[in-house]
């Protein structure tokens, strides 16, 4: 079991010592910053990134200090070395959901970041070409959120944009 | 708890305004930003000195110099509804930028609106060549947050039934990707022992495809009646054709001369762009998840990691074909040790009852109304569960606010991840090497747009 402290910058909220996976929590400004000492401590790979809306649950658990937005982004990094795990989750904020890029880390990152801003736009800074991967150009709402009406309009295609 | 389930009107202040979105598609050089054109060619190490030399991502190319055209999405190699964009420059390509969500369906919104119960049918069809591996990650997520053990015969079952559709997900590899290179024999080989594998899953579980087997508590039905020998039979017969596959493939010189040497990658340039699976391990690295985090009883089962040298198309294929071998191994030895016991979990909340346990008891008849029903809920929290695909490592994230469906239901699928590989593996190689590094790659559409 690795020590989150001695990875973690000060200032950083981990879950260590609490019966849930090993996750940090840190505030947006201090995301990139933490992603990079992990990375330099040895978790080579970037696994899984994605969004989450807590529009519905908006109460969930998180440790003292922590204060929730409604969108969060969830990163799994792992180390091959030390054959570890570690989850990051910042809170990526209210009605303008925006954290920075790890693309400069990790480059592997570029299409699930992509991913999240199409189901989720949640906007990426730094991010080379953020636009939707998933859903068509021209559709509108981001289909994950938990205020988007499923189902609500049958067939959402539009005429094609024409040369550009 | 006072705050989960609140209506989103009543939280109009946290509504947010739509953002806007740019092209999907490979854009004229013209139109292109250097860091995007750099993404596109495959530059993808920017970080400790690894970057791509600059002069030759020469963004200063005229436009009629060059020809961008479509590769799919609907062509035969591209293993589904793929779509490339290629920059080509004669017969070579220059950028290439994959655009996918043609298949895309909304699964993950799907599994917010079924049940942990019904969860499974809808993860099944993400990966449709290796379902059971795509339950069992669900079903690993979903027991890690019920907190509940899993008898050991329905652990062993889960593992003989996931190395054997492991060695189905790779015959149908080899399938595809001799019909990809001409040998078109080969995929009439692949399909017909896959068929052996598709008939003992029929006989097990009811249905050939999407299996529905492995559920969270343990699995749906127990190993049919003389299943050994089934078993047996199987590991004989693909055991001994395996050969026969390196006769017809491995020695070939025009099979080798379109798959040595050509699309290498290499293990830092993997790391950096998370790919994982055979693709991660034909670079050097040894890494599986099976070895490295055991998962069920891997770490009671002798196996090899397989781990080739180059990267290239002919290390990924040399691997696959191995793996089928160490599967084999693996489900032997599975047949051997196979404890006895129950096949599922004896907790009343998240197992329904014995079908002639209804009759006669009134307490088993409430169970299984209120699970068929309502289904079981869930303690909140949220988890994520990781297994060895065929593809690479499968993961499974759930967020549960503590009802009986999935808050968030995200699955980590290998295939789009390995498919941001593509950019990079095919930048100056010829148009046809184009269809073996996306054969090689193996992804899966399904899973990639999910």
């Amino acid at each position: 079991m690795i020590s989150l402290s001695s990875t973690a910058p000060p200032g950083v909220i981990t879950s260590e010592g609490l019966a849930a996976d090993l996750c940090c929590f840190p505030t947006r400004d201090r995301y990139v910053e933490l992603a990079a000492s992990f990375r330099a401590d040895g978790f080579e790979m970037c696994v899984d990134l994605c969004g989450v809306d807590y529009l519905e649950h908006f109460g969930r658990w998180l440790p003292e200090g922590v204060e929730g937005t409604r969108f969060e982004v969830v990163v799994n990094l792992l180390s091959l070395s030390k054959k570890e795990r570690v989850r990051v989750r910042v809170q990526a904020g209210n009605d303008a959901p925006e954290v920075d890029s790890l693309f400069e880390l990790y480059p592997g990152t570029e299409a699930m970041e992509r991913e999240a801003f199409d189901l989720f736009g949640i906007l990426f800074t730094n991010h080379p070409d953020l636009t939707r991967i998933l859903m068509p150009e021209e559709w509108e709402g981001h289909p994950l959120r938990k205020d988007y009406g499923a189902g609500r309009v049958p067939v959402q295609f539009k005429e094609s944009p024409g040369p550009r | 708890m006072s705050d989960s389930n609140v209506r989103a009107a009543e939280r109009l202040g946290l509504l947010t305004a739509e953002t806007s979105e740019g092209a999907q598609e490979l854009q004229r050089r013209a139109a292109t930003n250097v860091d995007e054109l750099g993404r596109e060619v495959g530059a993808v190490l920017r970080l400790d000195g690894l970057t791509l030399d600059p002069t030759s991502i020469d963004h200063e190319r005229r436009d009629d110099e060059t020809m961008i055209i479509n590769m799919g999405p609907s062509h035969p190699s591209t293993h589904g509804v793929l779509r490339l964009m290629l920059e080509l420059d004669g017969e070579f390509v220059l950028r290439t930028k994959p655009v996918i969500g043609y298949l895309h369906t909304g699964m993950e919104k799907t599994g917010e609106e079924l049940s942990y119960i019904q969860g499974a049918t809808n993860v099944t069809r993400m990966d449709y060549l290796s379902p059971v591996i795509n339950e069992l990650c669900y079903s690993m997520a979903v027991e890690k947050l019920l907190g509940i053990e899993v008898p050991e015969r329905a652990v062993w079952i889960r593992m003989m039934m996931s190395e054997l559709n492991r060695i189905s997900s790779h015959l149908v590899w080899m399938a595809t990707n001799g019909m990809d290179l001409g040998a078109s024999s080969m995929m009439i080989y692949g399909l017909r022992e896959r068929e052996l594998i598709l008939a003992f899953f029929e006989k097990t579980a009811g249905l050939r495809l999407n299996l529905n087997y492995v559920r969270p508590g343990g699995v749906a039905a127990d190993l049919p009646d003389g299943w050994p020998d089934d078993v047996l039979v199987i590991c004989d017969t693909i055991y001994a054709r395996t050969f026969e596959y390196d006769e017809l493939l491995t020695g070939q010189p025009i099979f080798r001369n379109r798959m040595v040497g050509v699309a290498p990658l290499a293990a830092e340039e993997a790391l950096a762009l998370g790919v994982t699976g055979p693709l991660l391990r034909s670079t050097g690295v040894a890494w599986d998840l099976r070895r490295a985090m055991p998962y069920l009883a891997y770490d009671q089962v002798e196996f090899d990691v397989i781990v080739g040298t180059y990267g290239d198309n002919f290390d990924r294929y040399a691997i696959r074909l191995n793996e089928i071998r160490e599967s084999i191994r693996i489900v032997r030895q599975c047949i051997e040790k196979m404890p006895s016991g129950d096949y599922r979990s004896q907790d009343p909340k998240v197992t329904p009852p014995p079908r002639a346990r209804i009759g006669e008891s009134m307490e088993a008849l409430i169970h299984h109304f209120k699970l068929f029903t309502e289904g079981f809920h869930v303690p909140p929290g949220e988890v994520y569960a990781a297994v060895e695909s065929p593809r690479g490592e499968l993961g499974c994230y759930i967020v549960s606010d503590g009802t009986a469906k999935p808050y968030r239901l995200h699955v980590r699928a290998p295939s789009f991840v390995n498919l941001q590989a593509v950019s990079l593996l095919m930048r100056g190689g010829s148009m046809s090497d184009t269809i073996t590094v996306i054969s090689t790659i193996d992804p899966i559409m399904g899973e990639v747009d999910r």
